[in-house]
C-alpha cells in the first residue's frame, strides 16, 4: 500500500471541509442537537422518575453511542459521495490507485470526521448534562471500537450499492441507521422484542454493544463472550462490505461503469 | 522501443461488438491518431488502455507491463485528459495538481506543480475552484494534470473539443509537435470504423493511397461507405 495515495485521498477530504461551511457545520451541529434534545429528556425522566434511577449514563450515553456510529458510516459515504458528485471515478481509478488504498483512504477520513463530533458530544454531555464516563469504565473503549468497525462496514458497503446503482442510490444509503435502530436495543433491552426481531438483532454488533452497556450502567459488566462475538461480528462485516465493494467495482470495470458513471446507473 | 502494445482486444456489451479485434503498437516518441465516426469505438479503447474497463478479450501492455497483472506499474507511467473527465470543480488548480499528484506518486512535486502551472498559464487560477473556470481554462488544467507524472503514455481524447478556435490554438501551441492539423500533428493514424481497424498509416499520403484528397474526405468515408474500404 501506497500512503501517498492514500494521503491523497484524505488531503482532498481536508481540502473541501478547510473553507466549507456546508462540509464543516454537519461534522458537529447535528450530533450537537442531539445531545441537548436527548439531555433534556433525560434530564426530565431523571425528575419524573420515582425510583431515583439516572437515566442520564442509559440514554443520553446511548444515544451518544450510536451518533458516533452513524457519523463514522457517514464519514466514509460522504468522502465516497464527493467523488461521485464531482464525476471523479474516470480520474481516479485511471489512476495507479488500488481499492485497498482508496477505502483506507475513506476510512481515515471517517476516523478523523467522526472524532470531532465524538469530541463535541463528549463535551456537551459532560459538561451541559453531567455525563460522567466513570460509570462505563474502561470496558466503553471496546464497546466504541465495536460501533466503530460496524460503522465502517456499513459505510463501505454503502459505498458499494452506490457505485453499483448510480447517485441516485444514495437514497437507499442515508436511511441505513434508521433501519437499523429498532433492532439494535440503542434505548431498550433486546428482550423486549419479538422473537423474530431478536434473531436479527443477534447478528448485530449495537444490540451486543447496547446490552453490555446497560449492563453496565446496571452495575453488572460485559459479558466478554458477548462482547467477543460483537467484535467478530463487526469484523466478519468490515470484511464482507470490502470484499463486496471490490466485487462491485470489478463488476464495474467490466461493464463499463466506471468510464460511463452517471445519475442514472447500467443497472 | 514499443510503449504501448494492445493486442486482439475486444469489448462485447452483451450483443453489441464495440470494439472488435484491435491491435497496434506505440512506440517511444511516436504520435498516433485514432480516428473515426461517432461509435466507431474510441473512446471505448482508450477506456481499456486505461484499465477503467475491461476488455472481454485480448491483452494490453505499456512499456511492458500487462495491464492486468501489473496494473499499479503500467498505470503509473500513463496519464490522459479528457473532454468528459474533467478533473473535480470543488478543488482549486492548485489543489487539484497536488491530489492527482500524490496519486502518480510524482516526486518534488511541489516544484512540478510550480513548473506546470507556469507552462500551460494557470499561475491567475492557482487558487481558483476549476469548476468556475471557462471551459479553455479547465482543459488546461486536465492537460496540466495529465503531465504531472511525466508519462511515457499520454492518452488525449479530443483534447480540444468545445473549445473556440482561438483557446484551441493555444492549447495546440503547448503541447509538443501538435500543431494545425492531424497531417501535421500524428505519424500515424488508425482509422477505426464499427470497433474495428479500418485503415492505417501516414496520414500525408493515406488519403492518396485511397483515391481521396484529404484525410477529412477519407474520414468522410470512412463513416459513411465503411465497406468500401475494406481490405
Amino acid at each position: 500500500m501506497n500512503t501517498g495515495r492514500v494521503a491523497a485521498i484524505v488531503l482532498r477530504q481536508f481540502y473541501l471541509t478547510r473553507g466549507s461551511i456546508t462540509r464543516t457545520v454537519p461534522l458537529f451541529v447535528w450530533v450537537a442537537i442531539d445531545i441537548v434534545l436527548w439531555g433534556f429528556i433525560t434530564k426530565y425522566l431523571n425528575s419524573v422518575s420515582s425510583a431515583g434511577f439516572d437515566f442520564v449514563p442509559v440514554l443520553l450515553g446511548a444515544v451518544l453511542l450510536w451518533d458516533f456510529f452513524t457519523r463514522v458510516m457517514q464519514g466514509v459515504t460522504m468522502a465516497f459521495f464527493e467523488d461521485v458528485w464531482s464525476r471523479n471515478f474516470l480520474n481516479l481509478f485511471a489512476s495507479p490507485l488500488t481499492i485497498t488504498e482508496y477505502l483506507t483512504g475513506l476510512v481515515i477520513t471517517s476516523v478523523i470526521t467522526s472524532a470531532v463530533g465524538l469530541v463535541v458530544m463528549i463535551v456537551l454531555a459532560a459538561a451541559v448534562f453531567g455525563l460522567s464516563f466513570n460509570s462505563y469504565g474502561a470496558m466503553l473503549v471496546a464497546l466504541v471500537l465495536v460501533l466503530f468497525l460496524f460503522g465502517i462496514a456499513l459505510g463501505v458497503a454503502a459505498c458499494a450499492i452506490v457505485l453499483r446503482f448510480g447517485p441516485s442510490a444514495e437514497w437507499f444509503v442515508w436511511p441505513i441507521p434508521g433501519l437499523l435502530s429498532p433492532f439494535a436495543g440503542v434505548f431498550y433491552p433486546i428482550a423486549t422484542l419479538p422473537r423474530w426481531m431478536q434473531a436479527i438483532a443477534a447478528i448485530l454488533p449495537p444490540s451486543h454493544v447496547f446490552e453490555g452497556l446497560r449492563a453496565v450502567v446496571a452495575g453488572g459488566a460485559v459479558v466478554p463472550a458477548r462482547l467477543g462475538i460483537a467484535a467478530a461480528l463487526a469484523v466478519v462485516y468490515v470484511l464482507g462490505a470490502c470484499w463486496l465493494f471490490t466485487r462491485v467495482y470489478r463488476q464495474a470495470v467490466r461493464i463499463g461503469l466506471i468510464a460511463r458513471y452517471s445519475a442514472e446507473s447500467l443497472a | 522501443m514499443t510503449v504501448l502494445s494492445v493486442t486482439g482486444i475486444r469489448k462485447v456489451y452483451n450483443d453489441v461488438v464495440a470494439v472488435d479485434e484491435v491491435s497496434f503498437d506505440v512506440n517511444a516518441g511516436e504520435i498516433v491518431g485514432l480516428l473515426g465516426p461517432n461509435g466507431a469505438g474510441k473512446t471505448t479503447t482508450i477506456n481499456m488502455i486505461l484499465g477503467v474497463l475491461e476488455p472481454t478479450a485480448g491483452t494490453i501492455r505499456i512499456k511492458g507491463c500487462d495491464l492486468v497483472t501489473h496494473r499499479r506499474d503500467a498505470l503509473a507511467r500513463t496519464n490522459f485528459a479528457a473532454v468528459y473527465a474533467p478533473v473535480p470543480g470543488n478543488l482549486t488548480v492548485a489543489q487539484n495538481l497536488r491530489f492527482f499528484g500524490l496519486l502518480y506518486g510524482v516526486t518534488r512535486l511541489a516544484e512540478r506543480i510550480d513548473t506546470l502551472i507556469a507552462q500551460f498559464d494557470l499561475d491567475r487560477f492557482r487558487n481558483v475552484k476549476c469548476g468556475v473556470l471557462s471551459s479553455g481554462e479547465q482543459t488546461r488544467v486536465s492537460l496540466a494534470k495529465a503531465m504531472l507524472n511525466r508519462p511515457t503514455l499520454l492518452l488525449l481524447d479530443e483534447p480540444t473539443a468545445s473549445l473556440d478556435p482561438d483557446t484551441a490554438d493555444w492549447v495546440r501551441s503547448r503541447l509538443e509537435r501538435y500543431r494545425d492539423t492531424v497531417e501535421e500533428v500524428c505519424d500515424r493514424v488508425l482509422f477505426l470504423s464499427h470497433g474495428r481497424i479500418l485503415l492505417e498509416g501516414n496520414p500525408k499520403t493515406l488519403p492518396s493511397e485511397h483515391g481521396k484528397d484529404t484525410l477529412e474526405e477519407l474520414f468522410i468515408t470512412v463513416a459513411r461507405e465503411p465497406l468500401t474500404l475494406e481490405p
